[in-house]
Parts: C-alpha cells; structure tokens; sequence
C-alpha cells in the first residue's frame, strides 16, 4: 500500500540522516548539489504527485502541473534536457526529511515559505513559485456563504500542513469553534468531504480549485469561500548550505519571469537569434557569461524557455484550465507580484 | 548467581559484542549529530514544552490548539492510541474465544460459519478492512437526518452521540467504592464457593451493591444528565463516539479475533482426548468440561501466542493515520512535520510503542506464570 511505502521511504531518509555520508569528502567549493546531479545524469525532484494544477500525472501517464513543469526547468537549465529527471513523490510529513537527507535534490511541491520552516528546518526557500492563501470550500446545499458561518463545524484538513495552523489561528482569533478530521491521504480527505463527514474542506485556495475542477459536472454544486485567512507564498526548497544550488533554482525562476517580460516564449525564442535587444541577448546567453558564472553552460536560460516555456505559458497551460484567475501570480507590471531582477 | 560462575573467556566475549553495540550506536549518533549540526537543524526536546498549532479532534484531557504545548499533545496520543488498544484487546479476547469454541462446535454449521469468519478476515490486509469500516461509517445519514434508535442517541455521519452524566465530586468516590465492592465480593467469593447454602454464597456478591449504595447515601451528588442537541452543524453536549474511533476500533478488532479464534481452537485441540472423555465419564455436561477441565490446561497454550496477538493490535492501531483517528503516530507525524525534528519525533514514538509493549509482555507473562503454579 502507498502508505507503506511512504513510511519506507521516510526510514531510508531517517537512516541516510544516521550513516556517513561517503560525499563528505567533496570540495566545498563547487555546489555538491550540482556536481551530483551532473555526475548522475538525472534531476530527482521532489513533488506531490496528487494535486492538480502543481503535479498530477494526466491520462498519459505524464506529470503535470506548475511544480511539475518547475522541475523540468531546473532540470533544462542544468542538464540541458527537461527529460533528465525523475519525479519523486512526497507526503506533506515526509517531503522536508527527504530533501534533508538527500534523496531529492529540490523540493518543488507547493510548500508555504515559513520563518519557523526556514530557521529550523536546515532548508531554505528559492523564489515564491505561487501566491496562494488557505481558503474553505462547502458545498452549496450547506448555505454557508462566509467562513464566519462556520463556527462549530467539521473541517477536514491535511495534517502536517501550514493550513492546520492558519486554521487554528482563525478560529481562535474569531473565538469560534471547530471540530478537525485530519487525514493523510489526499483522496481519503476528498472522500470523507464529498460524504459529508465534514462540513467545509480546507487547503490553499488553488487546490480547492483544483478539487472542484476534478468534480467534473459536480463543481457547481461546491462554494469556495470569499475568505482567505492566510498567506501562503508557495516556493521550491533546497538544503541551506549549497549557494550555487540555490542560486541556480533561485534564477531558473526568474528567467522564465524575465522572458513572460520581454515577450519571449518556447514558440518565438528561436526566432531571437538575431536580436538586438540588450535584454534578451542575456537571457539567452548571446551576450556575456551569466550561464558561467551560475555553473551553467550560456545555453541555460535558452532551454528552459524552449523546452518549457514562460511564467505565462505555465499558468497557461496548467492554472487556467482550473478556471483560477491569474490575480497575484501575474507579471509587477500587470498587477500581480512576479517581478525579477535584472539578468545582468 | 549465573554471572560469578562464567569463565573469563565467556566473559570477554560478552564484553567484546557489547562493545560492539555500544559503538554502533555511538557511531549513529555522533553522525547523526554532526549532519544535524551542518544542516543547522533544531535539536533536542526543548520543543515539548513549547505552544503546538496542532488541531485535535478527539481527546480525553482538555486541549487548546496554539495554547497547550507539544508535550500535552502528544500525550493525548498516547491516551487514544491506549482509548483503542486497551478495549481492542478485550474485545478481541472475548470475540475470538468465542469464535475459537465455536469453530470445535458439533453443530457443523455453527463450525464452518466460524472458519469461513476466520479465514475471509484473515486474509484481507487491515489497511483495506479499516478503510471499509470507514466507508461504511461515512454512508450513515447528515446530522439533520441522524438516526434516533432511542430518546437521546443520535447516529449520523458525526458518530455516535449519547445522554453524558454530569460529573459530581461525589461520583469518584462512589466508582472507587463500586471498586472495593467488586474486590471485597471476589475475596469473600472464593472463601465461601464450597459453602454449603446458597444463601451465604449469593451473600458474598452483596458488597458490589451495598458499598456504593452507602456512599451514594452519603455524598448525595446531583444527577444531571447532558442532553445532545443538534445545533448548527453538529450535536452539542452529550458523550459522543466518531466515526474514525468506531471504524479503527471495529477494523482492528474484527482482525485481530480471527487470530486469537485460531489460538484458542489451537490451544483447546491441544488438549488430549482422554481428558474430555474423562470429564464426559463423570457426568458433566460439555459446557461444564470445556469450563473446568480443557479450558485451564488450554490457557496455557493459549497465553504465550496471545500476547503477540495483543502487541500485534497494539502496533497495528499506528494505521489510524490513514482514516483520520489522531492516535500516537499520527500527532507525533504532525508534530515532526512542524518542528522539523525527526529523530525526536520518531524516537518518541519507538520508546511509548516499546512501554506498551514491555508491560503487555510483562502483564502475561505474569499471568502465565502464575497459571504454570497452580498447574505444578
């Protein structure tokens, strides 16, 4: 059974912690990160698996998903091919021991960046890759049209999520009460909701849009809440102490930002050879060497753009069909927060 | 004793593999230490005492989210892990005993419905069986149109909800009293069970009636009884029983008694033929010769498989997570998750697992000892 093999999985992590590690005696001065993953050939990233819109195999077997698709980008600018990677599944409670230990290279699965997660997880967060905030969904026979009407309800939750703790603020703050239903599996809390075992289902807004989007010709009958009671900046993560491994995640975010900007797409980027635009001469390595001084060849941002494409054609392809207005997680100058420094 | 007569080779030899185990578990830890250090993960128990967002459903001991600390909530872990364990094994016990017997029945259709029990409940895995109970729990009604079997019980999706008795002071000590009574009535029990009359042995059973009548008289505590009542979404007030407890509780032990069915009907077929047979010659009726005669010399048998039974439930409960019923594992997984802090966590969780396990063990072995007297 999954679980099963979800507890396995977070022993081989625990044991990873306990042994010697025989790559303690690489030089500090590369990026070990990097170097192992050149040396292997392969990126592990490390994803849900099961949440639509971030990472969730379609019915050709192929992960999709904006996590999924932030792999494949790292994965481009690093080894030159968005297919040299290997998608790790992880739970909410085993995803941090795993990328401690080492079994994944980077964490991309829709991960609230928290001071209390940074400071003492031994992990930091990149970039934000999504601007989510916890929100409610009820079905609409229920009546309830405000996350005020709440008060006494059963919610179920995810445990060892950053919206139990939303949650638990909320309610506490409002002074109303709840009864939670903590369940694991992602399916097993969609099923408990859907028989009204709870009252109201809450996670990040996005992936109560997600939920409703799988409900097919059901999503009418669901509401999702006005409120949103917290802020949940979403982001891959790495092991503190590689910079050169979070620098290269860190900009791998913000070229495709830059090229959404200048208007550069996996469609158009070949036809920019010639340019003469200053910008993108950069952003696609014709100018200068900013690929060698992240470790990475001048090709770098050229292939994440070719292979994968900008933040629009991300959203594009795996937000927009869930029916989720872009808001936040549009370009500065558009209304929203994505907003990169100069690649220069 | 044993350790004075060992030779100084032996000794040297028990020295070298302790030395071993304890250089493994150095070796552990000092690594460990060390990755934990340069990845400047948060160390030590310190986050017991600090305040835990941990939201819990269900708990025997009063429980603030974000107020009370880590520390309470993991004992509220440890309380419902116990809450399913402790009446699993009882139940398991008197199921499976009862399964067991059946299985040796002349009624041939009483023994094979016994075996087809046993084996379609053994082998199905328990993760499947839970997640069956828990669909079934989930089909019972909204709580608007919950079930009244009767004046005050409620039975919808939420579980179970019954009238409670408000606890008076003076109720403790009329369930102490009912305790003493039940102890006073077994010690005179067996002192007057070969007495002639049925009069003194029915006398001996009056301490569990007069003792906690006495003290009833004389706290007087007021009886006031918690009425449920479906208010906004839920039932307020009353004792309630969720579906996640109901599903993990039935899962586990309609398991664990086709194990201990095989046990008992192992341990009674063990029992030679001869001593039937010589119970039959006397003229005791077959309940009465199962009871007295083939029943004590099976315990025996019986006993040591069964408390790997026991443990075995015990273990098995960690499986709660997956259905939602925040038992130890699953408290101490959200606890690792927010703190970071794994090899406590996990350590935690080995040593309550392990407490658990050690007394069970001690208790029947105990037990078994004490039957291996009275048997010698």
């Amino acid at each position: 059974m999954p679980r099963f093999a979800r507890s396995l999985s977070g022993l081989a992590a625990l044991l990873a912690l306990l042994l010697p590690s025989l790559a303690r005696a690489a030089p500090p001065a590369a990026s070990p990160t990097l170097a192992a993953v050149l040396a292997r050939g392969v990126l592990n990233c490390g994803v849900a698996g099961n949440a639509a819109g971030f990472s969730l195999p379609d019915s050709a077997g192929v992960m999709r998903g904006i996590d999924a698709d932030g792999c494949r980008a790292i994965a481009a600018a690093v080894l030159g091919d968005q297919k040299k990677l290997k998608f790790v599944p992880t739970t909410t409670e085993n995803r941090f021991t795993a990328l401690q230990s080492g079994e994944i290279d980077v964490l991309v699965r829709e991960t609230t960046w928290t001071l209390g997660r940074e400071a003492s997880l031994g992990l930091e967060f990149g970039v934000i890759n999504f601007y989510d905030g916890t929100g409610f969904m009820v079905k609409k026979s229920s009546g309830v049209t405000s996350a005020r009407d709440l008060d006494g309800a059963t919610i179920c939750v995810e445990p060892g999520t950053s919206t139990e703790l939303a949650i638990a603020d909320y309610f506490r703050v409002n002074a109303m009460k709840y009864t939670p239903v903590e369940i694991q599996d992602l399916q097993e809390i969609h099923n408990a909701f859907l028989s009204g075992r709870c009252d109201a289902y809450s996670t990040d807004s996005s992936a109560l849009a997600g939920f409703r989007f799988t409900q097919g010709a059901h999503a009418e009958d669901f509401v999702l809440l006005p409120e949103l009671i917290s802020k949940e900046p979403l982001g891959p993560m790495v092991r503190k102490g590689d910079d050169k491994w979070f620098d290269i995640i860190r900009w791998v975010s913000f070229a495709e930002i830059t090229a959404e900007e200048l208007g550069v797409s996996s469609r158009n980027v070949e036809s920019f050879h010639d340019t003469t635009n200053p910008d993108i001469r950069r952003l696609l390595g014709l100018e200068g060497d900013l690929g060698k001084a992240l470790g990475l060849d001048d090709q770098w941002a050229f292939n994440v753009i070719r292979q994968v494409g900008n933040t629009g054609e991300i959203w594009q392809r795996n937000m927009a069909p869930l029916g989720l207005p872009r808001g936040l997680n549009n370009l500065w100058n558009r209304g929203g927060l994505l907003f990169a420094p100069p690649l220069r | 004793m044993a350790v004075a007569a060992l030779r100084p080779r032996a000794l040297l030899w028990q020295a070298l593999a302790l030395g071993v185990v304890a250089g493994v578990i150095a070796v552990f830890s000092i690594n460990a230490s060390h990755h934990l250090a340069a990845r400047h993960i948060a160390t030590g128990f310190g986050f017991l005492s600090a305040a835990a967002p941990i939201p819990i459903g269900e708990s025997l001991i009063t429980y603030t989210p974000s107020v009370s600390t880590y520390g309470r909530a993991l004992l509220i872990g440890v309380l419902n892990t116990l809450k399913v364990a402790i009446p699993g094994c009882l139940l398991a016990t008197l199921l499976g005993t009862l399964i067991g017997i059946a299985r040796l029945s002349p009624i041939a259709l009483l023994a094979r419905l016994a075996a087809l029990y046993v084996e379609l409940l053994r082998d199905l895995p328990l993760l499947l069986q839970l997640l069956f109970w828990y669909g079934v729990f989930q089909t019972l009604p909204a709580p608007r149109q919950a079930m009244r079997p009767l004046p005050g019980v409620f039975l919808s999706n939420r579980g179970l909800r019954v009238p409670d008795l408000v606890w008076q002071p003076g109720f403790t000590g009329v369930a102490l009293a009912l305790l003493g009574g039940i102890g006073l009535s077994f010690f005179l029990a067996r002192r007057t069970a070969l007495a002639p009359g049925l009069a003194v042995r029915l006398g001996a059973f009056l301490p569990v009636l007069l003792l906690p009548a006495a003290t009833l008289a004389l706290y007087r505590p007021a009886f006031r009884v918690d009425w449920p009542a479906l208010h906004g979404f839920n039932f307020q007030g009353g004792a309630s029983l969720s579906p996640e407890y109901a599903a993990l509780l039935t899962g586990l032990v309609l398991y664990t008694t086709s194990y201990v069915a095989e046990i008992v009907r192992g341990g009674l077929a063990a029992v030679a033929r001869g001593q039937w047979e010589a119970g039959a010659a006397l003229g005791l009726p077959r309940g009465a010769v199962l009871r007295l005669v083939v029943l004590p010399q099976a315990l025996r048998l019986i006993i040591p498989p069964l408390t790997s039974q026991y443990l075995n439930l015990v273990k098995n409960s960690s499986l709660a997570v997956a259905i939602g019923y925040q038992d130890l594992v699953s408290i101490a997984d959200t606890t690792l998750n927010q703190t970071g802090q794994a090899i406590e966590g996990v350590a935690l969780i080995m040593a309550v697992y392990l407490s658990i396990s050690l007394t069970i063990s001690l208790a029947m072995n105990f037990y078994n000892a004490r039957l291996a007297r009275q048997a010698g």
